[in-house]
């Protein structure tokens, strides 16, 4: 069953046709990576799914509700947790705060005001975020301030505080970008787990076809606007058309 | 205590002590003295570091929270002083419900200006501001006073008058600011040989009204509304991507600061019942940024001690003028005294903001923290000092 169904989305800029007929459906519990050259329009896609940019033309379905003209933060409350290509966390707070906030969010929605309670006297909350930090890893840098942390911990940071959220679809875009080998198989290693052991579904933009093809078990090429084919990964691999639009000129 | 911990519960109960013993810890030079005109602890000059303090204290949960700066939070505070004196022209001399109205309107003000201003961010926000502060300054000054409908009494300020109706003033109140009888002048003074120290009706009241607010922000500090706050200003993009809308909580703190501001203006007007649209000037948004820059933005105690040291230089650094400064330098020769004089004259008296301007230069420059980094930085030096010493007892070594 899809759990995230586009359908003839288009979108332009000025004289620019960033998307045009793109049409997507991501199985739930499934991996599906969306790939393709520069410009194809992997970012504006994303963009269309997360509130930041609205699409001329077409329909995004999540869950069978329509996410088009909600704000980012309500579509979040939807159950859709974003990860950035450069890791957007809350850098002048500490790793435990930034990890409470998160499960604030879940617990409280987009606003409330507990201005009379102290943080540290909400105990759930406080336990919730210890519990992610000890399965992200990251227990003993709760106190650290989180813009100090490297660029692999600050990924694992922000992917730990959308998991907090038990969200049901969870967007990456490019989260191996500019990491290290060794921080690059981190990610893949704890993506690969999040995907086993929790009842979640996974979209992910990627430019790095290693990541690619170690994680996803369905892959949308985009090339100039739509989608060229959606296929499952052995055969994205031998598909010539796919090939001559991306792969062949980095492979 | 409180639902503190231990490190906000000492630093309440410092607060506390400091604003009770404020009119000895003011008073350190005997009257007689040719120092007495440092000392701080007369009761005007004690209320204003109480009032400016609470100002500030509210300004920083906007600014130091949330990184939005304001300039024209001066709008709050004539809006609350009018409100309070109108409250004493209508009701009575009581100055509860005076500084009650003057935080509900002030608070309402807020609401209108914060909805329409949090629309931008940035330096687009705080040009917003000001451009409410000063059109609310113009209203004050001239359009809503005309004999028609006069509600501010323009130029020449609101205030009492004999035929006002103060329709609930009993017969034998006092015919000035008073809570439930005890009037905000009345004042006793304590002489201990050549000291004499002041105790004042009007600054207590301001004191416990104080150490309330200064509760409550710690409160808003350790809460999570707070937090968010915090989050806020650190990552609008990563707060909108995990749920939560910043507008609401960004609007709440401006509201809450603004009551602040009109808390203060309320007890201005409750310890001299006259408000003016002099209040309401740029100049006055302007002052409460400073002071809670040269205090420390987003600490607790930074904006108190930023508002106390400014009035501080405002009310004893310009009392110091040539014949004084004469009679300082009275021991040098002739031509030298003169000279010295000469030298140091801009800075003092009317120069004032002189001094005030490179003191605060330094500070942004040198302790970005305000005085509460340059107070941490002591602390540590002290602290590490202490600790080489030990390891090298019998050695001298020079300080550093």
């Amino acid at each position: 069953m899809a759990i995230l169904e586009v359908k003839n989305v288009a979108k332009r800029f000025g004289g620019l046709q960033a998307l045009s007929d793109v049409n997507l459906s991501v199985k739930e519990n499934s991996v599906h990576a969306i790939i393709g050259p520069n410009g194809a329009g992997k970012s504006t896609l994303l963009n269309c799914l997360v509130g930041k940019l609205i699409p001329d033309t077409g329909s995004v379905m999540f869950d069978g509700q329509s996410v088009l003209g909600r704000a980012p933060f309500e579509i979040n409350q939807m159950g859709i947790s974003r990860v950035f290509q450069t890791p957007e966390i809350f850098g002048e707070l500490s790793v435990m705060e930034n990890m409470m906030i998160p499960i604030f969010a879940k617990r409280d929605g987009a606003f409330r005001m507990h201005a009379y309670e102290t943080v540290a006297n909400e105990k759930s909350v406080v336990e919730a975020a210890e519990n992610m930090l000890e399965e992200m890893n990251m227990a003993d840098k709760r106190h650290m301030n989180a813009a100090s942390m490297s660029r692999g911990d600050k990924r694992r940071l922000e992917i730990g505080m959308c998991l907090s959220q038990e969200p049901r679809l969870l967007l990456l875009d490019e989260p191996t970008a500019g990491m290290a080998r060794a921080d690059t198989n981190n990610t893949i290693d704890l993506l690969k787990q999040i995907s086993d052991e929790r009842d979640i579904t996974i979209a992910i933009i990627e430019h790095d076809m290693h990541v690619v093809f170690s994680l996803a078990n369905r892959i949308t090429v985009l090339a100039q606007g739509t989608p060229l084919v959606e296929d499952d990964p052995q055969n994205i691999r031998g598909n010539p058309k796919v090939r001559e639009a991306y792969l062949g000129e980095s492979a | 205590m409180f639902g503190l911990d231990k490190k906000d519960t000492s630093l309440l109960i410092v607060v506390a002590l400091l604003t009770l013993l404020a009119p000895f810890i003011l008073n350190p030079f005997p009257t007689d003295s040719g120092l007495a005109q440092f000392n701080a602890g007369y009761p005007d000059l004690m209320q204003r570091f109480i009032i400016f303090g609470i100002f500030a204290v509210g300004f920083n949960i906007l600014f130091g929270l949330t990184g939005y700066l304001s300039f024209g939070h001066a709008a709050f505070l004539g809006v609350g002083s009018y409100s309070a004196v109108w409250m004493f022209k209508l009701l009575s001399y009581n100055i509860l419900p005076a500084i009650a109205l003057a935080v509900v309107v002030a608070g309402l003000f807020s609401l209108l200006i914060g909805y329409v201003s949090l629309r931008r961010s940035g330096i687009y926000f705080s040009i917003l501001t000001l451009a409410f502060a000063q059109m609310s300054f113009a209203l004050a000054y001239s359009v809503l006073s005309n004999p028609k409908f006069n509600l501010t009494n323009g130029e020449t300020g609101l205030q009492v008058y004999n035929d006002d109706p103060q329709i609930l003033q009993g017969a034998n109140a006092p015919d000035l600011p008073h809570l439930f009888g005890l009037s905000m002048r009345s004042t006793y003074t304590m002489e201990v040989g050549p000291w004499a120290f002041d105790f004042n009706a009007g600054y207590y009241v301001c004191a416990v009204i104080m150490m309330i607010a200064f509760y409550l922000a710690i409160r808003i500090f350790r809460s999570p509304f707070g937090m968010m706050l915090r989050a806020v200003k650190s990552n609008q993009q990563r707060m909108n991507y995990t749920g939560l809308n910043t507008r609401p909580y960004t609007l709440a703190a401006f509201v809450i600061s603004g009551m602040y501001a009109g808390l203060a203006g309320g007890l201005m007007a409750a310890m001299d019942p006259l408000a003016g649209a002099e209040r309401m000037q740029w100049t006055a948004s302007g002052e409460v940024v400073l002071m809670t820059i040269l205090g420390g933005t987003g600490t607790l105690i930074g904006p108190v001690l930023g508002a106390g040291f400014i009035k501080y230089f405002e009310n004893i650094f310009s009392k110091i003028n040539d014949s004084v400064l004469h009679g300082w330098f009275a021991f040098l020769p002739d031509g030298l005294e003169d000279a010295v004089v000469t030298i140091i004259h801009p800075f003092v008296g009317k120069g004032w903001h002189l001094t005030l301007g490179i003191l605060f230069m330094l500070v942004v420059i040198f302790l970005p923290g305000g005085l509460v980094e340059g107070g941490q930085r002591l602390a540590k030096w002290i602290r590490n000092r202490g600790k080489t010493e030990d390891k090298t007892s019998g050695k001298t070594e020079p300080a550093e």
